[in-house]
């Protein structure tokens, strides 16, 4: 069997079961309907479910954006203080954080895709709708038992196809939607605990050799600008204090 | 003959232009066997683009079941088995 073969069984096997026929033809018309709407509802909501998880990394894209920028600028304070090791590793920890946006911006432009095809999927039902809606109508006027039941038969195989049709496309985007959002979740943890600011050491060891750094080499520095400060005229510790628990 | 594109639609096909489908969709399964991915990607969009090229879109308001169903553009072949095995129909 080719792959069109396989492909038609199981697409058939779908819309029959969707295919529940009431004692009433006129009644499997009104439920099959029914059912239509339920699907257009669906398809709605898988749209908006897309739209929220791509919201979802683009944010995390900014936080990790944000990440880059504050290793970049670790590497060059590192790089100043003559300690290669150091701007070396938080030159390593930016390549990581590069590599998680390129695979966000890989994800966010399948769930573009999904939801690309969401809405033509959508525009196509809710057309298909409509026109069994009229036809619905339209037999019901026109009831005729033996020759209503082959345009209900009709109307309902050729309409639950599309719905099978449907239900596949909202399937897939709902698995994509999933994979993206276990691996955004992931992201989050580690964003949260700092291991992907701070992918090969302890946490933050970058920040606090460069504090170190700052520390040992900058004494001199602050000192002779507090003495300028408090050269000029600047307020004592205390009131400077008091000052700020004021705000 | 009528022929939905998942995703994309029903058309209308004659005879000789579902002959010709039929041939590409058989390498689009040998493809899949032979585990070709990026076979069967090129020989898909040949089969999907062959229907749409040969066939006529029916309406809204036609409601006809198909007589076959292939996957739209851009389904890869993990997709493709993905969606088979739903059912467990197919062995990978």
């Amino acid at each position: 069997m080719g792959l069109m073969g396989r492909f038609t069984t199981i697409v058939k096997a779908k819309a029959s079961k969707a295919l529940d026929r009431a004692e009433d033809p006129r009644e499997t018309l009104d439920y099959s309907y029914e059912k239509q709407l339920e699907m257009l509802q669906k398809v709605r909501r898988g749209v908006a479910d897309v739209a929220t998880s791509k919201k979802r990394l683009e944010l995390q894209a900014a936080k990790l954006e944000q990440s880059v920028e504050k290793l970049d600028g670790q590497a060059r304070q590192a790089l100043q203080q003559n300690r290669e090791d150091l701007a070396r590793a938080a030159l390593e920890r930016k390549k990581n954080v590069q590599l998680q946006l390129q695979g966000i911006d890989q994800q966010r432009v399948q769930l573009q895709g999904e939801q690309d095809k969401l809405v033509v999927a959508e525009q196509r039902l809710t057309a298909k709708v409509e026109a069994f809606r009229t036809r619905k109508e339209t037999i019901k006027a026109q009831y005729t038992a033996a020759e209503a039941q082959t345009k209900i038969g009709e109307a309902v195989t050729g309409v639950s196809e599309e719905m099978a049709d449907v239900g596949l496309a909202i399937e897939r985007a709902e698995n994509k939607t999933e994979t993206m959002r276990a691996r955004a979740g992931a992201i989050d943890e580690l964003i949260e605990s700092g291991a992907l600011t701070d992918l090969t050491d302890g946490r933050d060891s970058i920040d606090r050799e460069l504090e170190q750094l700052s520390v040992t080499s900058g004494v001199d520095t602050e000192l002779d600008q507090l003495k300028a400060e408090l050269g000029s005229g600047a307020p004592p510790a205390e009131q400077l204090e008091r000052g700020e628990d004021k705000q | 003959m009528i022929v939905r594109i998942l995703g994309e639609g029903q058309y209308r096909l004659d005879d000789e232009a579902f002959g010709a489908v039929s041939q590409i969709d058989d390498r689009v399964q040998a493809a899949a066997d032979a585990d070709d991915e990026a076979g069967f990607a090129t020989a898909l969009t040949e089969l999907v683009d062959a229907i749409i090229a040969h066939g006529v879109p029916l309406a809204a308001d036609e409601f006809e079941g198909s007589d076959a169903i292939v996957p739209g553009h851009g389904t890869t072949l993990e997709e493709a088995r993905e969606l088979l095995s739903s059912e467990g129909l197919i062995p990978n």
